[in-house]
């Protein structure tokens, strides 16, 4: 599903931050992308839902070579991948159901084609009594849950997570890691960055840690 | 804040509660992708309303200066004067009467009157007083000649027949003062261009960088739309419709509020002075109408503005687009 050969990456003219990078996501796979603070991890989610281009190497995403693709594939591409962002992201003023739909209507799908599905998944998360409020009356988790919703509304085949256990308290944290633990189970291959330790000791999976600039794989 | 750290939202009145009543309820339309009603969006329409206001009323005033000169000018070019001098053993008369005759008799001339003595005399009283006994002294005669409008009379060929019957006829067509009057409304015009110029150049970079300052604030939408798969011409139309939208208004506020000062001005003049102070006032500055073409030009400017607000606003997208890449 996602391939990197000897990727490398450097901001301007700085030092490489991320060097031969080599490793292959499988399709149903969930793996933790770890490390020590600043050793890469966003930079290398950044890489995967391609908001930034390797300054050498080669990143093959769903059979395709991302460097030679032209901007309308690039979107289209993207909607096969969901992102949670570690701050959420979520547009203040849409209420929680619409930023949840918003997926949908960037497709240019038609409302009543999609609204039982979100509804039925922001009730899954539960925010079925949230749907209506704006994101500023959310909580931190409300808010967290709203985000994860929107990136697996669609059904990606892949889905990156930046830390999105660091906003929550510890029991929350484990319903979300339930969330994309039952996402892995229908079909989504999930990648998980966060440097919390003790989430990732409650499920065994696969793990990618960076350490300075380099990937080691631990299956 | 709640017990889960959420903030409690306030209570909502008025047209507030209406709208959301209307979001939240059946049937309800979907919120916008780019928010309506910031802050950032009103002080564009508020940029771009000013800005089209002044555009608009140096628009409006460089018309009328042009259109008071050429009445001035037009009103110069029809009118000649014929000057006949008393001459010793010459009837005076009889020369202002064949003069007249002459002049009335060249093709393209409505009316030439000649003054009569007393009129001539009472030309120079305010320089030489009424007791001057002006009777006595040789006081030239005057012919004023009009021309009809839309005809070229041809005054060389008047100034060779005056002086072949009449020698003492001397005629003077106002040409020098119809040239400079011509270098003055010329001058005039070019320096209201000029200013119009300068004004509208302002503008365009004025609401071109309050777009840009509108924009920013929608950065993180753009970002979101962006990641979630969005097309660029998609997020771009987004923005563009909306920044047109945004500049209409602005452009609509500004250039109706500089008519409303324009048709309020002419109005006004109506009103506020007699038929004879008005009329004299229209002879020396014009009227304050701008006339349909005055009306064309500043509904241009509004919706030129309009576009430009949109082009901005589609190229800070695009430019946000390329930089997430």
């Amino acid at each position: 599903m996602v391939t990197f050969e000897n990727v490398g990456l450097r901001y301007d003219l700085g030092p490489e931050v991320l060097r031969d990078l080599t490793f292959s996501i499988a399709p149903h796979s969930f793996q933790f992308l770890t490390g020590p603070s600043g050793a890469g991890k966003t930079s290398l989610l950044r890489l995967l839902f391609l908001a930034l281009r390797p300054t050498r190497g080669l990143v093959t995403l769903f059979g395709h070579d991302t460097s030679t693709l032209g901007r309308d594939a690039l979107s289209t591409m993207r909607r096969r991948i969901g992102i949670v962002f570690q701050d959420f992201r979520l547009l203040d003023h849409m209420t929680t159901y619409e930023n949840v739909a918003l997926p949908f209507r960037v497709m240019g799908r038609a409302e009543a084609s999609y609204r039982a599905e979100v509804v039925e998944l922001l009730q899954w998360v539960g925010l079925g009594e949230k749907m209506d409020a704006l994101p500023p009356v959310l909580s931190g988790g409300e808010k967290q849950r709203a985000a994860i919703a929107r990136a697996v509304i669609a059904r990606p085949q892949l889905l990156l997570a930046d830390e999105p256990t660091g906003n929550v308290d510890p029991s929350l944290a484990q319903r979300l890691l339930r969330l994309f633990v039952e996402l892995n189970k229908s079909g989504t291959s999930v990648v998980i960055a966060t440097h919390d330790i003790a989430l990732m000791d409650q499920f065994d999976a696969r793990r990618l840690v960076l350490h300075d600039g380099r990937v080691h794989v631990y299956d | 804040m709640t017990e889960d750290g959420a903030t409690p939202a306030r209570p909502r009145r008025g047209w507030r509660v209406w709208r959301l009543r209307r979001r939240e309820g059946a049937g309800r339309q979907p919120a916008p992708i780019v928010p309506k009603n910031t802050i950032a969006g009103r002080a564009l329409i508020a940029v771009v309303a000013i800005m089209t206001f002044l555009a608009a009323l140096t628009t409006g005033a460089v018309m009328l200066v042009r259109d008071t000169a050429n009445a001035w000018q037009s009103e110069i070019a029809r009118e000649a004067t014929v000057q006949v001098r008393p001459a010793g053993g010459r009837d005076i008369e009889a020369d202002v009467r064949t003069a007249a005759a002459l002049v009335r008799a060249t093709p393209g001339v409505s009316e030439a009157r000649a003054y009569t003595r007393a009129e001539s005399a009472a030309l120079l009283e305010p320089w030489l007083g009424a007791g001057a006994g002006l009777a006595d002294l040789p006081v030239p005669r005057l012919i004023v000649v009009r021309t009809a409008p839309d005809w070229v009379v041809d005054f060389a060929e008047m100034r060779r027949a005056l002086t072949a019957q009449v020698p003492v006829a001397s005629l003077d067509d106002h040409r020098s003062w119809i040239e400079r009057m011509r270098r003055v409304t010329r001058a005039t015009v070019l320096g209201g261009i000029l200013v119009l110029g300068l004004v509208i150049a302002a503008t365009v970079l004025s609401v071109a960088f309050a777009t840009r300052g509108a924009m920013a604030a929608n950065r993180p939408i753009v970002e979101v739309l962006h990641f979630i798969g969005a097309r660029n011409s998609y997020i771009a139309g987004q923005f563009q419709r909306h920044f047109l939208d945004l500049g209409l208004k602005g452009g609509l506020l500004g250039g109706g509020a500089a008519l409303l000062v324009f048709v309020t001005a002419d109005l006004l003049g109506g009103w506020l002075l007699d038929p004879d102070a008005l009329r004299e006032v229209s002879a020396m500055f014009g009227g304050a109408s701008i006339g349909p073409w005055g009306y064309a030009m500043v509904m241009l400017q509004v919706a030129c503005i309009a576009a430009v607000t949109a082009a901005t606003s589609r190229r800070t997208v695009t430019r946000t687009l390329d930089e997430l890449r």
